[in-house]
């Protein structure tokens, strides 16, 4: 033997293609998946400079009066900075001169040149902003951007713990049949017998009212994760109950492969790509309920900006007429989530192609 | 012999696979006609195009099918590659019709088989729907379902494969089509079925005075049908001509290969000729004959004692129903001998081989290999013999893992089994495998699905030879593939036995291979064996009523070209 392994098989000449390969391929000819992978890409690349500080990292900052009229709207009134602005004018008019009366005021003018010194140079605040201010005056397409690091974080977070949670929960369900699978349906069955955003709305309840998950956003992806689970739990146990019959399976087992080999080497790469298409179409799904979330106040802390907020403080803005914080978080959102769920229809088309 | 009832003028179908590469050309211009009251069998081997063929008659053909301008399919005057749709629609089920090979998935499983015949003759013959109803009932009293009153209102479910085709066929024939397409109709049925329903299709071919369009891969099946034959290879035509010249006096050397490299009852050559002795030499390479048979002296390795296995299904919420698929089971293998397991589906041959290797639980009975037990082995006792005792699976296209390539397949268990010193070792190992089994060392970084079924079947063998089994059982092993490739598998089979002294369990529901490859025969039905003995003897005397149907269930059209050669 040792004779002939003086020649073994140096390079593999060439592999074929496999699954993940021929689903590139054929993703790479369909341009709406393509086109649809570029724009979350680009949300993506844009959550990550934020995270960096490389863009938006200043978004707090007053730049520009309360309500700042957007560039492309530089003439249209703001009465709302022209109200604050007239009050900070009345609140810097010279006082009433009372110096009969008041015993400092000859000290009045020491401290005016102390000041002085000091020199507290008021930041000249902007008319316009980009795309609009907010009522503190701060930048709206900033609080977008930055607005976009939380929102796609937590829907791609609690997707990937969800589809993790469903998966090993379905593989087990499906795998093994039996008590394990009654358990499972069981705690699975309790679990979807209660409303969802009600089953929601307490996880968030507790979780900010006792502060046991921890602050931030950590508590809601928690929250969407741990109630996000059954979905993808169903759909992969019912591929394992499938696939377990099948002769590759007991192929393996007859070449005497262990369960847990049979479970997740030899049937999970036969189903990653369900739980791929899931994990897509959860991302979208989360997404949207961070939003809500958010919007229902149960969301991320108030120093922090996600789009859930953003719609939430528009609320009150639209009633006198300051449309452009719903419309960058909602333009945002709608382009993000039509572009990952265009992506995910590119996605199941590229792995099962017979489905088309 | 009247006018053409249809006349194929070169037919040339492409397929369109993607934008860039040229459309593969499935049918390469073939032209033949279909007379009128005849049976015409369209035979090939899977790839050749027939099926394809039968189904643009019919305009059936998948959106991506590109028919040649050139083409003509002519019925009653008319071209039907150019007929309008609505035309082709009033055509379809009345003048024409088809039966396809599943019946199970040809039917539709929630109305009952009564609605769906008297479907047909509502659309078709506008029939009131009582009047639908009773010609259904007489259609099947006309295919032979026992009591058709009852039976009228059954669900498709409820019935046999057999029953099932049956169906399928009333509903074919009760417009009174003038041709019938059967496309494949009893390849996934027992022999015992099959043989009725070619009875049953000859029958309603005189009475109603159609024309048959039979399609098939098995030479054998026409030769008592058909009165003309057409043979097809990759899209062209190789041969057409009578039934008699066909089988009698073969001109092309494909079609004495396809009569050749089916294995016969009165033969035994050492190996069975396959297509390549007939393409490059003269086949008649093979004609020493192989000696079968048992005798009392030789060492038994592996041994079953009274093996018992019962199913049970879950009636109702608490109820049990004991289901027994294997009874009473007992024989013993001798080393280097193959023993062969016949009987027709549902009659637990399948289960013998499962419960022996411990992928089911026996209910009860021994399993003694080389005198150990293994039913009353633990789980970690059982790996040193897992290893001895291999199984290869009847569906190639199933039983190997689509995600891994052929390497990780192979070397999987090697390793699972501390087979070989180290990895490179393995790999070592498994190219020589591929080698002996026949395949390319590109196969290595291949994955299972750019192999055609003979070709996985070697992957399959292969991976049951990296563990050196002692044992290997042969689950329908042969069953799914063409009878060209079964040739092939069957000789390395065969090679292998030879080489490594392996001994094989071959089940099958095919009488002819079971009798080639086995030195003795075990016919098993619901549940229990009832017959064993030396292959040649049970072929010549068989002891049991049961053994002699089967034995004249086998297609008697290859007894016809006996004198070949």
């Amino acid at each position: 033997m040792s004779a002939i392994l003086t020649s073994p098989p140096a390079a593999r000449p060439h592999e074929s293609p496999g699954l993940w390969m021929l689903a590139w391929r054929r993703l790479r000819h369909d341009r709406v998946g393509m086109l649809s992978l570029a724009i979350v890409v680009f949300f993506l690349g844009l959550m990550a400079a934020s995270y960096f500080g490389l863009v938006a990292s200043d978004w707090s900052k007053e730049k520009g009066v309360s309500y700042a009229n957007p560039s492309f709207l530089a003439g249209q009134e703001n009465l709302e900075a022209r109200n604050m602005a007239e009050r900070r004018a009345a609140v810097k008019a010279p006082p009433v001169d009372l110096s009969d009366v008041d015993p400092l005021a000859p000290r009045y003018k020491e401290w005016a040149e102390r000041a002085a010194k000091i020199a507290v140079t008021e930041v000249k605040r902007s008319e316009t902003l980009p795309f609009g201010g907010d009522k503190w005056g701060r930048d709206v397409l900033k609080k977008a951007i930055k607005g976009s690091e939380v929102s796609i974080f937590v829907g791609l977070a609690s997707a990937l713990l969800a589809t993790f949670i469903g998966t090993v929960l379905g593989a087990f369900a499906g795998y093994w049949g039996g008590k394990v699978n009654d358990l499972l349906e069981w705690f699975y069955n309790i679990f979807t017998s209660i409303p969802y955003i009600l089953l929601i709305l307490a996880f968030a309840a507790v979780a900010t009212a006792t502060g046991k998950f921890g602050k931030g956003i950590v508590p809601i992806v928690l929250i969407l994760s741990l109630t996000g689970w059954t979905g993808i739990y169903r759909l992969i146990r019912a591929e394992y109950i499938k696939h377990c019959n099948r002769e590759y399976v007991k192929a393996a087992q007859a070449i005497g492969a262990s369960n847990a080999s049979r479970m997740f080497h030899h049937i999970l790469p036969n189903v990653s790509h369900v739980a791929l298409v899931q994990l897509s179409q959860y991302t979208v799904g989360f997404i949207k309920a961070e939003v809500i979330l958010s919007f229902l106040g149960f969301g991320v802390p108030v120093d922090m900006v996600s789009w859930g907020t953003m719609l939430a403080e528009a609320q009150n803005e639209l009633v006198i007429g300051k449309w452009w914080q719903l419309a960058a978080a909602g333009a945002s959102m709608a382009v993000l989530v039509t572009a990952f769920s265009l992506l995910t229809d590119s996605l199941r088309d590229a792995l099962d192609p017979k489905l088309k | 012999m009247s006018a053409n009832l249809l006349e194929i003028q070169d037919l040339d179908i492409r397929f369109r696979i993607d934008r860039k590469s040229e459309p593969f050309r499935a049918v390469k211009g073939i032209s033949f006609d279909v007379p009128a009251h005849s049976t015409v069998a369209l035979v090939g081997e899977s790839g050749s195009g027939k099926s394809v063929s039968a189904m643009s008659i019919l305009g059936l053909l998948p959106d991506n099918a590109v028919v040649g301008a050139q083409s003509h399919i002519l019925y009653g005057g008319r071209d039907l590659l150019h007929a309008p749709l609505a035309e082709m629609q009033a055509i379809r089920g009345k003048d024409i019709s088809v039966i396809f090979q599943e019946p199970m998935t040809s039917l539709n499983p929630v109305y009952t088989v009564g609605e769906q015949i008297a479907e047909v003759l509502r659309m078709h013959l506008a029939m009131s729907p009582r009047q639908a109803q009773a010609r259904a009932v007489e259609l099947l009293a006309e295919v032979g379902i026992p009591n058709p009153q009852l039976r009228v209102n059954s669900f498709p479910h409820e019935m046999s494969g057999g029953q099932q085709q049956r169906v399928m066929i009333a509903m074919a024939i009760a417009c009174e089509p003038k041709l019938l397409i059967a496309d494949e109709p009893t390849t996934a049925l027992d022999v015992t079925i099959q043989k009725q329903i070619l009875d049953l299709i000859a029958k309603l071919q005189e009475k109603h005075h159609m024309s048959v369009l039979f399609i098939t891969h098995d030479l054998g099946v026409v030769g008592e049908i058909a009165d003309r034959v057409v043979v097809m290879q990759d899209g062209e035509i190789r041969e057409q001509g009578s039934a008699k010249e066909i089988f009698e006096s073969p001109r092309h050397p494909y079609t004495k290969a396809l009569l050749a490299c089916r294995p016969r009852l009165d033969r035994r050559p050492r190996r069975l000729p396959v297509i390549d002795d007939f393409l490059k030499g003269d086949g008649r390479a093979h004609l020493e004959e192989r000696k079968r048979g048992t005798s009392p002296a030789d060492p038994i390795i592996l041994e079953v004692r009274n093996l018992d296995k019962t199913f049970f299904l879950k009636e109702g919420l608490f109820g049990k129903r004991a289901v027994p698929a294997v009874r009473d089971v007992s024989f013993k293998l001798p080393r280097g001998k193959t023993l062969g397991l016949v009987g027709e589906s549902g009659s637990g041959k399948t289960t013998v081989g499962l419960t022996v290797m411990r992928l089911h639980e026996a209910t009860a009975g021994q399993v003694l290999f080389e005198g150990r037990d293994l039913l009353t082995l633990s789980e970690r006792e059982m790996m040193a013999y897992r290893r001895r005792i291999q199984i290869i699976f009847q569906n190639p296209y199933a039983s190997l893992n689509p995600r891994f390539t052929v390497g990780q397949i192979l070397v999987e268990p090697m390793r699972i089994h501390g087979i070989g010193k180290d990895e490179r070792e393995r790999i070592e190992m498994a190219f020589q495998l591929l080698r002996r089994v026949g395949l390319a060392d590109a196969s290595f970084y291949k994955y299972p699905h750019e192999f055609s079924g003979g070709q996985r079947q070697r992957i399959a063998i292969a991976r049951c030879l990296t563990m050196k089994p002692d044992v290997l059982i042969c689950d329908e092993s042969v069953s799914a593939l063409d009878v060209s490739v079964q040739a092939q598998v069957l000789n390395l089979l065969q090679d292998l036995q030879d080489e490594f002294g392996l001994s094989y369990i071959f089940i099958s529901h095919d009488l002819a291979v079971v009798k080639y490859i086995s030195d003795e025969v075990m016919v098993m039905n619901d549940g229990a064996i009832i017959e064993m003995a030396d292959s040649d003897e049970i072929y010549r005397n068989p002891r049991q009523d049961y053994t002699r149907k089967l034995l004249a269930s086998i297609p008697k059209g290859l007894q016809r070209a006996k004198e070949l050669e």
